[in-house]
């Protein structure tokens, strides 16, 4: 079976991010890594491999420093890289990256194609869908358990009050959620191992994408303003005799509606 | 000297670091309150591969550098001194000795378990009237044939108990003095050999420290390690090896003190401000930085000679010491700067001063560091 996991290179989850004039995340300053919730579908990537043999290859659209952040999905245990990085793609929506991304899958022959639930950068979790819609494949979200029989696919969605059970045929685009399992850590043979793994390079021109359709220019969406979150408010300290705080933070939260 | 990780050893570290922060730090103050020896990390490390670093992957390691071992083990040591110490031990005490003096079936049978995990290593060696004179021990181990017949009691053996295997220290010329002491390597479970006391400890409280009784156990030939008569030798080469680990363990321990410090210092108002705006704090949190940075220039230097088989027993020694002294005045001063709060069980930080002093004491005293140190430097300049 050959599996599909697109990742992506997000900045360091910890760290402090700022904005350039344009509103894009300035990257300069900052440590990059894989995308946190991409490492659940990497991870499902590879048990669904070490059940049914084949091989899985990430998938990623970014910089040319994304390949050292695919390194840990490759010690992980993920079997090559494919990087399409292009200096006409900066700036693209998700509509783009999308359509990029499918470029490089349609002709990759996959049988699965798994994605994080979003982005902990961008955040919008539209891409899985999007590329479900590029290529004409089954889209199954939210998925926190998947089994493979033959050519069939089962999976569990997370609803909000529980989870539906719904099958599809291979080849799918799956997006799952963190509770699907735990990824591992990269193992100290698996990081020996990853240095003799391959990693593809793919530019706009081999994957005969028009550079007017990339970037900025080929994007439907613009981000017209940002605003950061603003600092949080200095909290209430009550002095009052325990008896009355008590009192005082059970109406507190009762006007909040934290309870009843 | 060049410090820069190549990318697969920066690799391990980052992974340590997450595995460190996610896994082991939050056991660290249980492990230490029931003394329990963390049996399921010792499994995790295991099968991230952690338990074999510097030695060749035909014997089951990673191939990588002494310099990486030991950021490992300070990472390691930062979340829990005892956990790190397991792993510490089995590499720097069992597996080094058998690397360079162990013959091939040694190797295959000894060092290739250890560095897969699937078993534990350890050193015996310190004894109740032998512990900074080494030399003196009693253990001996008479030649019968084929094999030796061990006897003799030893002290103070970390990981004791819980290793499948122990490079034993014995006197097979009673009368050679420090030429008279070979090493062997010894197995748990053959007969004769039994752990008596059971150590309850200041510190280090997840890791085991037992004595060891070899009660007339038959040791194969095959299992002597080196030569009769080798045997002062490689164990002082061994505790070269070692006190780069405590150096690093102390880094370790003293890193996660001042860590603790600063939160603390930013978070804690007196006189209508944090107590990080007065000078005085900012002093202490300046040295505690420093001293921690130097000794971890000492402790990355005496690894990079070790990686390139250069003699380091002077800079092992001076890493050790410095690193020793430096994790209990750091930790002391993080105590300190917690005032009331760092006298309670409730914060790490008097945790990690009951881990520091035995960074003191064991792998040789602060002073046998300063007789090894001194010799060298008297040696060179007569």
């Amino acid at each position: 079976m050959k599996i599909a996991v697109c990742v992506k290179q997000v900045p360091d989850t910890t760290a402090r991010k700022e904005l350039t004039d344009d509103f894009r995340l300035n990257r300069a300053s900052l440590d990059s890594v894989l995308n946190p919730f991409d490492e659940y579908a990497l991870e499902e990537g590879i048990r669904q491999k070490e059940a049914h043999e084949g091989e899985v290859a990430m998938v990623t659209m970014g910089p040319a420093s994304a390949e050292e952040t695919m390194r840990k999905g490759l010690a992980m245990g993920a079997d090559r890289g494919v990087l399409i990085t292009d200096s006409a793609l900066a700036g693209s929506d998700i509509w783009v990256t999308a359509t990029a991304l499918a470029a490089a899958l349609r002709s990759g022959g996959y049988d699965l194609i798994l994605c994080g639930q979003e982005s902990a950068d961008a955040r919008t979790g539209l891409l899985p869908g999007a590329l479900a819609e590029h290529l004409g494949l089954p889209f199954l979200s939210y998925v926190q358990k998947l089994d493979i029989e033959g050519s069939q696919l089962r999976v569990r969605r997370q609803l909000s009050g529980g989870y539906e059970v719904i099958s599809a045929n291979l080849p799918a685009v799956v997006m799952v959620v963190k509770a699907i399992n735990e990824p591992r850590y990269p193992s100290l043979k698996g990081i020996m191992a990853s240095k003799r793994k391959q990693v593809t390079k793919l530019d706009a021109g081999g994957l005969g994408l028009e550079p007017a359709s990339l970037g900025i220019a080929g994007s439907r969406t613009e981000v017209v303003a940002a605003t950061p979150r603003p600092a949080k408010e200095p909290g209430r300290m009550l002095t009052e005799p325990p008896s009355e705080a008590a009192k005082l933070i059970a109406d507190f939260l009762a006007e909040n509606k934290v309870i009843a | 000297m060049d410090w820069k990780l190549d990318p697969e050893a920066q690799s391990v570290l980052d992974m340590v670091r997450e595995f460190a922060e996610r896994e082991v730090r939050p056991r660290a103050h249980d492990i230490d309150e029931t003394a329990e020896y963390p049996e399921d990390l010792v499994r995790k490390m295991a099968e991230l591969g952690l338990m074999g670093i510097p030695f060749p992957e035909e014997y089951g390691g990673a191939g990588l550098s002494y310099v990486t071992f030991a950021l490992v083990v300070e990472e390691l040591c930062k979340a829990c001194a005892s956990t790190g110490l397991i792993m510490d031990v089995n590499i720097s005490l069992f597996g080094e000795p058998v690397w360079l003096f162990g013959t091939e079936d040694q190797k295959q049978r000894y060092l290739r378990p250890i560095s897969t995990g699937e078993a534990l290593g350890a050193l015996a060696m310190t004894e109740p009237e032998a512990g900074s004179d080494a030399a003196s021990i009693r253990t001996n181990a008479r030649r019968e044939g084929q094999s030796y017949r061990l006897n003799g009691r030893k002290i103070f053996i970390t990981n004791g108990e819980k290793a499948d295997f122990y490079v034993v220290t014995a006197k097979t010329d009673p009368n050679a003095g420090s030429r008279g002491i070979t090493d062997f390597i010894v197995e748990k479970s053959w007969p004769g050999v039994s752990f008596t006391t059971h150590y309850e400890k200041l510190g280090i409280r997840g890791s085991t420290t037992t004595d060891i009784v070899f009660d007339d156990v038959e040791v194969p030939a095959a299992n002597r390690l080196g030569e009769e008569g080798m045997g002062f030798k490689i164990t002082m080469d061994t505790l070269d090896a070692g006190r780069i680990g405590i150096a690093a363990q102390a880094i370790g321990i003293a890193r996660a003190a001042l860590e603790e410090a600063v939160t603390y210092v930013k978070e804690r108002r007196q006189f209508g401000k944090p107590i990080a705006d007065f000078q005085g704090i900012k002093f202490a949190i300046a040295d505690m930085a420093t001293q921690i940075e130097a000794a971890q220039s000492l402790m990355l230097q005496a690894a990079y000679l070790r990686d390139k088989g250069i003699p380091c027993a002077r800079e092992s020694a001076m890493a050790k010491l410095y690193a020793g002294d430096m994790a209990m005045a750091v930790t002391d001063q993080a105590v300190q700067l917690f005032g009331g709060y760092g006298y309670m069980r409730e914060y790490p930080v008097e945790r990690h001063m009951r881990d520091a002093k035995i960074c003191q004491i064991y792998e040789g005293t602060q002073q046998i560091q300063r007789l090894v140190v001194a010799r060298q430097q008297l040696a060179a300049l007569s």
